[in-house]
């Protein structure tokens, strides 16, 4: 029944999604926290920065700025980021799109997080003559993010589902796998179910793990 | 107040704000010094890419205006489908019968986790395989049907998170006045969840726009990112100026979308305080509704 998916690289098409999805994560948590930080920060500027990063940012189609990362920035500007052939190369602007797209999310759901530390918290912490960033290191981030684990697993999941646009720049991921058996064989549903599945098995122990995270880090008030 | 995160600043962290804002202005200099060299080399800044946009209706009128056309307009169709059918699996998931609420449930969840190109490229190729719907509009028939697909079970989310903010009393008055169960949901819970959803719908509408640019750049639909590839082969290779103004574009419509949402949630918050409360004063516990269920899952 399954005979269909022989001569492809099922697998191999799934793994590049799990790649895809873990760099931009790591990249899109470090970009994302240093943008929440700009956000509250004392620096006029840089909290206007942050703020205006974070609305264009968010209102842009994730599919333009994958686009553009191939057609503008690698085919005008000849921006390579290091890589040889072209298939590198779009895999490396695909994670830099994924990034600074889905900073922007990271950074809103941070922001919430800082909402919820009590006043109090960085009352105590300047009281004791800490520093902005010291407040912020040391006793506002490490229980805004206890706090956000939920919000981020969202983040994430998003993050997994969107690296699938990546295809649009012939990124070998799912996608694009399935794109091509579904033009080549005739077990059209059966591929999609396959598809489906992978994908609910790459969110759906994201999700469930993740919660459960939340529920046993979160501070409780 | 300025923050929770600093005081008042006094003369030396007004300094040190002075020597971090010098800082991040050289960085972000350097910043915009390398892009401009870069589009300067490549020349991407001759007036002659930019012309067309600024001097001739041409290119809005070949490229632009129909290509927002096709955006918007399956936009709409995604919207006036999905939000019925998300009200009805919202409301679903709430049922007291196990045969409903867990197919419901099942459905919901399983569109929720499905990536909406995958979507779309499935409905693509149903349509070319099963129906006879031509050519010519089949990539808007699936981008639409991608679209329904996901954003109705999103919004069944949201129906189900809106239903549950009201007030339990609200159910239980109605149903101490004899309303069968249909008739308490109709008449009396989802009109307030409506009401209290508003805003998230309006922000999903951001969503399902942006979603409509994975039809031009995977299945040939001719949307507004379409139109960068013909646009800049016609005017001699302009790619950033025509991938700047169709941003800005994008940017635009769902600013206003953001703005209008929020302007949509002060409105209603303001129009609730000012009926007073029923019960004397006596503040409501549920809170505003946290109704982003589905925050940065847009594409």
């Amino acid at each position: 029944m399954f005979d269909f998916l022989e001569g492809y690289d099922l697998l191999g098409a799934f793994w590049v999604t799990v790649q895809l999805t873990v760099y931009s994560a790591l990249g899109s948590l470090i970009w994302g926290t240093l943008l929440a930080g700009m956000k509250v920060s004392p620096v006029p500027l840089m909290r206007g920065f942050a703020t205006v990063y974070v609305n264009v940012v968010r209102n842009i189609p994730l599919t333009v700025i994958i686009v553009f990362s191939s057609l503008g920035l690698y085919q005008t500007l000849s921006v390579a980021l290091g890589g040889d052939d072209t298939e590198t190369v779009n895999f490396r602007l695909a994670v830099l799109a994924l990034v600074a797209y889905t900073a922007a999310f990271v950074c809103e759901a941070l922001r919430s997080g800082i909402n919820t530390v009590p006043l109090g918290q960085a009352e105590a912490a300047r009281a004791l003559g800490l520093s902005f960033t010291q407040v912020l290191r040391l006793i506002i981030l490490p229980q805004a993010f206890r706090a956000v684990v939920n919000p981020l697993s969202n983040v994430l999941i998003a993050l997994t589902k969107n690296t699938t646009v990546a295809s649009a720049i012939g990124v070998a991921e799912a996608s694009y796998l399935m794109k091509g058996m579904i033009e080549n064989e005739a077990q059209l549903i059966l591929i999609s179910l396959v598809f489906a599945f992978g994908f609910v098995v790459l969110t759906l122990p994201t999700g469930l793990i993740l919660g459960w995270v939340s529920k046993k880090v979160a501070v409780k008030r | 107040m300025s923050s929770v995160l600093y005081d008042a600043q006094g003369p030396r962290a007004k300094q040190r704000n002075i020597l971090y804002t010098v800082l991040f202005v050289l960085a972000a200099a350097g910043v915009l010094w390398w892009v401009y060299t870069s589009l300067d080399e490549k020349n991407q800044l001759d007036w002659i890419k930019w012309e067309p946009f600024f001097t001739s209706i041409q290119p809005w009128e070949t490229y632009i205006w129909p290509g927002l056309q096709n955006t918007l307009k399956a936009a709409f169709f995604a919207l006036i489908i999905a939000l019925p059918l998300g009200a009805l699996f919202g409301i679903g998931r709430l049922s007291d019968h196990r045969w409903v609420r867990m197919p419901s449930g099942i459905l919901v969840e399983f569109f929720r986790a499905i990536p909406v190109l995958i979507l779309m490229i499935v409905a693509n190729a149903v349509y070319s395989e099963y129906t006879t719907i031509d050519t010519d509009v089949r990539p808007l028939y699936a981008v639409v049907t991608g679209l329904v697909l996901y954003n109705a079970s999103v919004l069944a989310e949201i129906v189900r998170a809106g239903i549950g903010s009201l007030p339990k009393g609200q159910g239980e008055a109605a149903k101490a006045l004899g309303m069968r169960k249909s008739q308490v949901m109709v008449f009396v819970l989802l009109p307030q969840a409506v009401t209290a959803m508003l805003p998230a719908i309006v922000s999903q509408l951001v969503v399902i726009v942006k979603d409509t640019a994975l039809g031009g750049a995977v299945l040939t639909f001719p949307e507004l990112l379409a139109s960068v590839r013909p646009m800049s082969a016609n005017y001699g290779a302009n790619t950033i100026a025509c991938f700047t103004i169709v941003a800005l574009i994008y940017l635009l419509v769902n600013f206003a979308l953001t703005s209008f949402a929020s302007w949509l949630e002060r409105w209603l918050r303001r129009a609730k305080k000012s009926k007073g409360t029923a019960s004397g004063g006596v503040q409501k516990t549920t809170g505003e509704p946290s109704l982003v269920v589905d925050d940065g899952h847009a594409v």
